[in-house]
């Protein structure tokens, strides 16, 4: 009997965990489908889900009208780049912070996380007057710094919790073998750390190539990242939405592949911490 | 050589003098344990000989040399951590090696060095595998391998037998002590368990809030307690304290005697009570005796003696073995 129970209870589970992952995941399908119709069918009632004429013309044109490649170059540089940088300054930071806290290294956690906390229109104006007057408008650089800057806190959260996972008695214990700060970091630090790096690295790459605000913002026509390609498709001229399903397909494509092979770290990054 | 002297040494963490003012010397070869409650210290001042906390003030000396500025890894010294400490990305044959490599030792030589310690510690048939793959008492071993091999001046146990159970720690128990029979290299253990100071040790120190209390062999410290402290940490079970009338009579403010000093009788004794709780250990019982006008005194006897909860028994503390205090806790003698 309390098979039976268990039986049903898995398949109510089960039918319950399906329909939401579709409906999460529903919008990308939908996207994805749009992207090889005519722009005639992808405004059509009812839409058809699967019987239309497919077609790849849109992918073409779209690359013609917008070049595609330049675009995802600005979103690989400045999500790579300010992620990178990201890191060099975090490391150190967290380091500091988990293996030589001080009375203050919680408040300077907590302010960190705290500029997390204001919505980004509220400097929107006094940033882009700064970027206007440095020149910083429209280059790659200026977003590269934004972004940095935004994700900072991430980065370094992040780390920190994961620095903290490692004991330091191992810490110790390298330097009663007679390791100097420099073969400690290189022998014992950094290989028990790279986990984390990884997940923090990936994670932030996804968040910067995601970022929308700043990017729209920020950039016009030379440095502007995939997020300006998609948004370029729901122009005032009119709407193209097969178009828009295209250059938005395009655009998270990238994305999709490395977080599909990267899956394991991120999860592991995701959830560090929560158990152990 | 491995002869550590500390002079006037002390440690304040803020306002807190976790150790007011130590004075202290450890013999080449000798097997010292630092001995303590939680709390009192006996793992700071492991750390401050270890150099992995900088002292406030004093001096270390190691071999004549003044060690006090020194880094760790210029001591001379290993440790054996709590949690073994061991590299988890490493094998056991890399962990082993690790000072070596670090100390820039030729490749032969460390092979050969490495053979020999996983030779003494049963650790060859594991020397390509990662310590999660180990047991509690393996890594143990890893980590005593770890602290073999650079032949140091002194070894350093931090609780190393603590995260084990009881089984496998009178075994590691036994084993450390015979590493030192056939070393000869000093060692200095730090302990909360009374039990592993008696057995091992060739000196304890009993340390309490940070000051040494007594200084001695065990035998010294069981016989001849300086004070209360010292009587009441140092036997299992723990020595009775007596005060008022029965301490008077032997001329004490209080009065202690050791559950094994107390003779039992079901017939006539000094004191007389009931027994509340006996536990039958097989070879000895312990019994707990609501002793009138007294309160409770545990008595230790010969497992035959047939006694249970409830019985009527007299107790007679053995007057040569009584110890006395003054009222300031310490021994008159």
């Amino acid at each position: 009997m309390a098979r039976n129970v268990s039986t049903q209870r898995k398949l109510v589970i089960t039918v319950v965990a399906w329909t939401i992952g579709i409906l999460i995941f529903f919008p990308i399908l939908w996207t994805f489908l749009t992207s090889f119709k005519t722009e005639a069918e992808a405004i059509a009632s009812p839409p058809s889900l699967l019987f239309f004429e497919w077609t790849t013309e849109n992918y073409f044109e779209v690359q013609s009208r917008s070049n595609y490649f330049r675009h995802f170059m600005n979103s690989v540089v400045v999500s790579f780049g300010s992620t990178l940088i990201g890191l060099v300054i975090a490391i150190p930071s967290a380091w500091a912070m988990a293996f030589s806290p001080t009375k203050r290294t919680k408040d300077v956690l907590m302010w960190m996380l705290s500029t997390k906390m204001m919505p980004s229109v509220g400097v929107l104006v006094p940033m882009y007057l700064l970027f206007r007057n440095t020149g910083l408008l429209d280059t790659r650089t200026g977003l590269v710094i934004v972004l940095t800057l935004i994700n900072l806190p991430i980065i370094i959260w992040m780390l920190y919790t994961y620095f903290k996972e490692i004991p330091g008695e191992i810490l110790e214990a390298a330097r009663m073998d007679g390791a100097s700060l420099a073969k400690e970091i290189i022998y014992v630090l950094t290989p028990m750390a790279i986990p984390g790096i990884a997940s923090t690295l990936l994670l932030n790459i996804i968040l910067a190539w995601n970022e929308a605000f700043w990017t729209l913002n920020l950039s016009a026509a030379k440095a502007a990242p995939l997020t300006a390609f998609i948004a370029s498709y729901s122009s005032p001229e009119g709407l193209f939405y097969a178009k828009l399903s295209a250059a938005s397909t395009m655009a998270i494509a990238p994305i999709l592949i490395l977080g599909w092979f990267s899956q394991k770290q991120l999860v592991r990054g995701l959830t560090f911490g929560a158990v152990k | 050589m491995g002869n550590i002297t500390l002079r006037n040494v002390s440690k304040v963490f803020g306002a807190h003098a976790v150790i007011p003012s130590i004075d202290l010397n450890i013999n080449d070869g000798e097997f010292v344990v630092f001995v303590g409650p939680s709390g009192c210290g006996k793992s700071t001042l492991l750390r401050l000989i270890a150099g992995l906390e900088d002292v406030s003030d004093g001096e270390i000396v190691i071999d004549g040399k003044n060690a006090t500025e020194l880094p760790p890894a210029q001591r001379g010294l290993s440790m054996v951590f709590q949690s073994y400490a061991l590299y988890p990305h490493m094998s056991v044959r890399s962990n082993i090696a690790f000072p070596l490599k670090m100390a820039n030792e030729d490749k032969a030589a460390i092979d050969r060095k490495v053979s020999d310690a996983a030779r003494v510690l049963n650790l060859t048939d594991y020397l390509d595998r990662k310590p999660r793959q180990l047991s509690g008492g393996q890594r143990q071993r890893v980590a005593i391998g770890r602290a073999i091999v650079r032949q140091p001046k002194a070894f350093l146990f931090d609780e190393p037998l603590s995260n084990l159970d009881a089984a496998l720690r009178v075994n590691m128990r036994l084993e450390i002590s015979q590493l030192h029979q056939d070393l000869k290299t000093t060692m200095v253990y730090v302990t909360h368990d009374q039990v592993e100071a008696m057995t091992m040790a060739d000196k304890i120190v009993v340390l309490n809030r940070g000051r040494i209390e007594q200084v001695g062999s065990p035998l010294d410290l069981y016989h001849k307690p300086d004070n209360l402290f010292v009587a009441g940490f140092i036997g299992s079970p723990r020595m009775n304290f007596v005060s008022g009338a029965p301490a008077a009579a032997y001329q004490a403010h209080t009065m202690g005697i050791r559950p094994e000093h107390l003779l039992l009788s079901k017939e006539s004794g000094t004191w007389s009570g009931t027994v509340g709780v006996a536990e039958h250990l097989g070879s000895d019982t312990f019994l707990h005796v609501n002793v009138d006008n007294i309160g409770t005194v545990t008595a230790r006897v010969s497992g035959d003696f047939a006694v249970t909860h409830g019985d009527r028994v007299f107790l007679t503390p053995d007057a040569q073995r009584v110890h006395r205090f003054d009222d300031k806790g310490l021994a008159v003698r």
